[in-house]
């Protein structure tokens, strides 16, 4: 019984690790774990089950991350595993580790400022440009190439940039 | 050959989803028909993108509606295979798009209340309606803050946009009221903590609304004759042409996949 829980535990581990792995296919550097999207691994009679919640209502790129967790999970031998879609509590940029921060600008994409400027109607932010660093910047759109970016364009180096919008 | 409709089974938990999901549906794809269309690129990806956030919420509260009706109904049939008297949405979201103007009224009034309605939502005692609430209000702020800036470049940019903004505010005024409608099948979920009682939003919405109204140079109607009928079924003309085109393929080619 005990070995039983035992090896539950490094399944479980194993099965994380796995699914951990797993890119976001819009923002290919971040993994789902370093955007907060992979909530919870579980066993149960063998069977891995998967959490994750989606980033945005509409967010098309949860059904491919479902398959592309299915699909690592077979090739690592876990079989008949399942993902299920939680909602509670909403994902939030609150979640993303500073790991993935880090690589978010570095690929280019200026990562989310903390939340509270979200209510402001007319809001004024200060977003640094993932090129140059300035903080001389402007948004050209509040929505961008996905539902979780705005286009931001940078005044002292010109360069267009994405923002990871806060949420 | 033509599939017929599907009946549901109004429970006044399922009429109360369907509502929602049907006006988050029809506005969404609204804002869809505007891809490729935009008046710049900015501007249709936006539209798309807000579109999107809809369709999402559209598809959580269709999927509740139909797991809590239980009759083998699903997400699907509920939006493909509804007749336009079965469609419960608000009569604002299925009017036309007009030019930029009208869709950015539209929208303006919609998001104002929306915002606070997912809000209050997120208390509801129903713990799928809170947890959809939780995501839909975070993209709703969005949808306002876009509209409220657009409602003033509009109204306070051209005598051209001035008066095209103006005469979409005149023209979808009198469909506002119905957002603030409730009926007894909703009392009772109001009274049960499920629902929220859109009355309390309304002296914050008319803040919200009279605000960026006016910085945007522009003024609402004296009139306060208000249209009804949406969330029972009496829907303009537009809805039947909107619900022709979105149901086409699969009332033609019945449960086809691709």
């Amino acid at each position: 019984m005990v070995t039983a829980v035992f090896n539950d535990d490094a399944l479980r581990q194993r099965a994380w690790d796995v699914a951990a792995r797993v890119v976001d296919p819009e923002i290919p550097v971040l993994t789902i774990a370093d955007l907060g999207v992979l909530r919870d691994v579980t066993i149960s009679d063998g069977r891995v089950e998967v959490a994750i919640t989606p980033t945005y209502s509409g967010c098309p790129a949860i059904n491919m991350i479902t398959l592309e967790i299915e699909l690592a999970l077979e090739r690592e031998g876990f079989r008949n595993s399942k993902v299920r879609t939680v909602l509670s509590p909403a994902w939030t940029t609150d979640w993303m580790s500073e790991d993935g921060r880090r690589k978010l600008r570095e690929y280019g994409i200026a990562p989310p400022l903390a939340g509270s400027s979200r209510r402001a109607l007319f809001g004024a932010l200060e977003v640094a440009c993932p090129q140059c660093g300035s903080e001389n910047t402007e948004v050209l759109s509040e929505f961008g190439s996905t539902s979780c970016k705005a286009l931001w364009r940078c005044k002292n180096c010109r360069e267009p940039f994405d923002y990871f919008k806060c949420h | 050959m033509t599939t017929a409709s599907i009946s549901v089974s109004e429970t006044p938990l399922v009429l109360y989803t369907l509502r929602r999901a049907d006006d988050a549906l029809i506005l969404g794809h609204r804002l869809s028909e505007w891809c490729g269309h935009g008046p710049m690129l900015e501007e249709d990806m936006a539209l798309a993108n807000m579109g999107l956030d809809l369709l999402g919420q559209a598809r959580e509260l269709y999927s509740y509606a139909a797991g809590v009706e239980g009759q083998g109904n699903d997400e699907d049939k509920l939006a493909y295979l509804r007749d336009v008297r079965q469609y419960r949405n608000l009569l604002l979201l299925e009017q036309p798009n007009g030019d930029f103007a009208h869709t950015m009224v539209r929208q303006f009034f919609y998001a104002a209340f929306a915002d606070l309605y997912w809000r209050a939502m997120m208390k509801s005692s129903d713990a799928t309606l809170a947890a959809i609430a939780a995501k839909s209000e975070k993209e709703s702020a969005y949808h306002l803050r876009h509209s409220s800036e657009w409602m003033v470049r509009l109204g306070d940019g051209t005598e051209q946009s001035h008066a095209r903004a103006q005469t979409a505010i005149d023209d979808l005024w009198a469909f506002t009221g119905e957002m603030f409608e409730v009926d007894d099948s909703e009392r009772g979920l109001i009274d049960a903590g499920i629902a929220v009682d859109p009355a309390m939003l309304h002296p914050q919405w008319l803040k919200t609304v009279l605000s960026v109204v006016s910085e945007a140079t522009l003024t609402l109607p004296k009139s306060d004759w208000m249209q009804q009928g949406g969330r029972s079924g009496r829907h303009s003309e537009h809805l039947g042409h909107l619900l022709s085109e979105l149901q086409s393929m699969q009332r033609t080619f019945p449960g086809v996949t691709w």
